[in-house]
């Protein structure tokens, strides 16, 4: 959609931020600070992170959810994030997309989790139409039953953030940090890591998927281009509260000591 | 007397079975768009919080309407003991699905007691956010900050307002 043609539908201004291999502390840092301190629009495209991480949900438990042993032996990096959800394990192979939206600028959406779940379902419904089997499924996207797409969700006074990991392709061995979870959706029934989930690259190209969100996310902003050295003018300095953070190597051991 | 009303989406919400009680409807009530309950006596604000001021205690919880909305609560993550509270500003969370969604005081004070048992069980907000699903009480710094707040006609409307918008 060319800009004029959206300033003539009215459509709010978002702020569009493609990084590559930016590692995931930095990028939800990033996205924290943009959701608490920026009065702006923002989608934040990440193709890929520096090395192979674990991304825990707010209320997550290390114990539970993680094969402390291996994580500990291997000095697997374990990142607790400011959004709900679940547990991943991210790497170069994974492309992250966040949006962070003024919830008077997406009127139609309610800004409660299943609202906005909706309203992302149908904007990658946009970027994966033709292809067959995509839906939203529960809370996860899928082809089929197969989920390559895990979301999260953060929802502060009148705005809210809602990013999702993609799947690109996976190292079947990373799956292996990860317990089953004890809180799964229905669709998922007994199935372990590797036949719960699917690999992107099976169904669209990369540079395909990433030009088809940014053209999915044009058609209901007007998008502009900024560079990651410029993101601290859009920002204040107070209320930069960052509760996502990286748990130390004394937290795991103590967490296994826990349940031993 | 409290004045409930429950309806059936807030009913399938919670996952009861699905039955209107209109035996203490008020005429002042219209219950054509309100699928959630409020309470007489309380005082509400406008990000779906409530306070009950009791003497010099004030009791905070999230709404019939919240709940409704966040769907089913996994974690609430509360203040400490004797922190400060302030009015509409953020002092915990709660994650459902798979959102963390801030919550704001009502009011400004000093945390009194914080509900232990939404520790384990912080479902308590869904099947009962006015009574076990209280979250913190707070001894109010400022209590004409209350005069502030929406009584329960008011904030029932607010809420048919809302959900007419969307």
């Amino acid at each position: 959609m060319s800009l004029s043609r959206a300033k003539d539908l009215g459509l709010p201004l978002m702020n569009l931020v493609r990084l590559k291999g930016i590692p995931i502390l930095e990028q939800l840092h990033l996205e924290e600070r943009l959701l608490r301190t920026s009065s702006h629009n923002w989608c934040i495209v990440n193709d890929g992170t520096d090395v192979p991480t674990i991304v825990m949900g707010m209320s997550g438990k290390p114990a539970q959810l993680l094969e402390l042993g291996p994580v500990m032996e291997d000095r697997i990096p374990v990142i607790k994030r400011f959004t709900g959800g679940g547990t991943v394990i991210v790497d170069k192979s994974t492309m992250f997309v966040s949006l962070i939206c003024n919830k008077d600028d997406v009127p139609n959406v309610q800004p409660y989790p299943r609202s906005v779940m909706a309203w992302s379902g149908s904007l990658y419904g946009d970027v994966f139409n033709g292809i067959n089997g995509f839906q939203l499924r529960e809370n996860d996207y899928v082809f089929g039953d197969r989920k390559f797409g895990g979301n999260a969700q953060s929802i502060i006074r009148n705005r809210w953030i809602h990013h999702t990991s993609f799947l690109w392709d996976y190292n079947v061995r990373n799956m292996a940090y990860l317990k089953l979870p004890s809180r799964v959706p229905q669709y998922r029934l007994e199935r372990d890591h590797t036949d719960f989930v699917c690999r992107m690259k099976d169904y669209i190209e990369r540079s395909d998927f990433v030009e088809k969100t940014i053209k999915a996310v044009g058609n209901q902003f007007t998008l502009k281009q900024v560079n990651l050295k410029d993101i601290d003018s859009y920002t204040k300095a107070e209320n930069n509260l960052k509760t996502t953070r990286l748990l130390t190597l004394e937290e795991l051991e103590k967490a296994m000591a826990d349940t031993s | 007397m409290a004045l409930r009303m429950w309806a059936s989406s807030t009913a399938n919400a919670l996952k009861l079975s699905s039955t209107v009680s209109k035996s203490h409807l008020s005429p002042a009530f219209s219950i054509s768009r309100c699928f959630s309950s409020v309470l007489e006596g309380l005082k509400y604000a406008n990000s779906h919080e409530w306070v009950k001021h009791e003497g010099s205690v004030a009791t905070v919880g999230i709404t019939d309407h919240a709940q409704g909305h966040l769907g089913e609560v996994v974690f609430a993550e509360l203040p400490e003991l004797n922190s400060s509270v302030s009015k509409e500003k953020n002092f915990g969370a709660v994650e459902s699905v798979k959102a963390t969604s801030e919550i704001l005081s009502p009011i400004s004070g000093e945390v009194i007691e914080v509900n232990t048992k939404l520790t384990e069980s912080p479902g308590l907000i869904n099947t009962s956010p006015y009574e076990e699903g209280w979250m913190i009480k707070v001894k109010p710094s400022n209590p004409a900050e209350l005069e502030t707040l929406m009584g329960p006609k008011e904030y029932t409307k607010f809420c048919e307002d809302e959900d007419a918008a969307h």
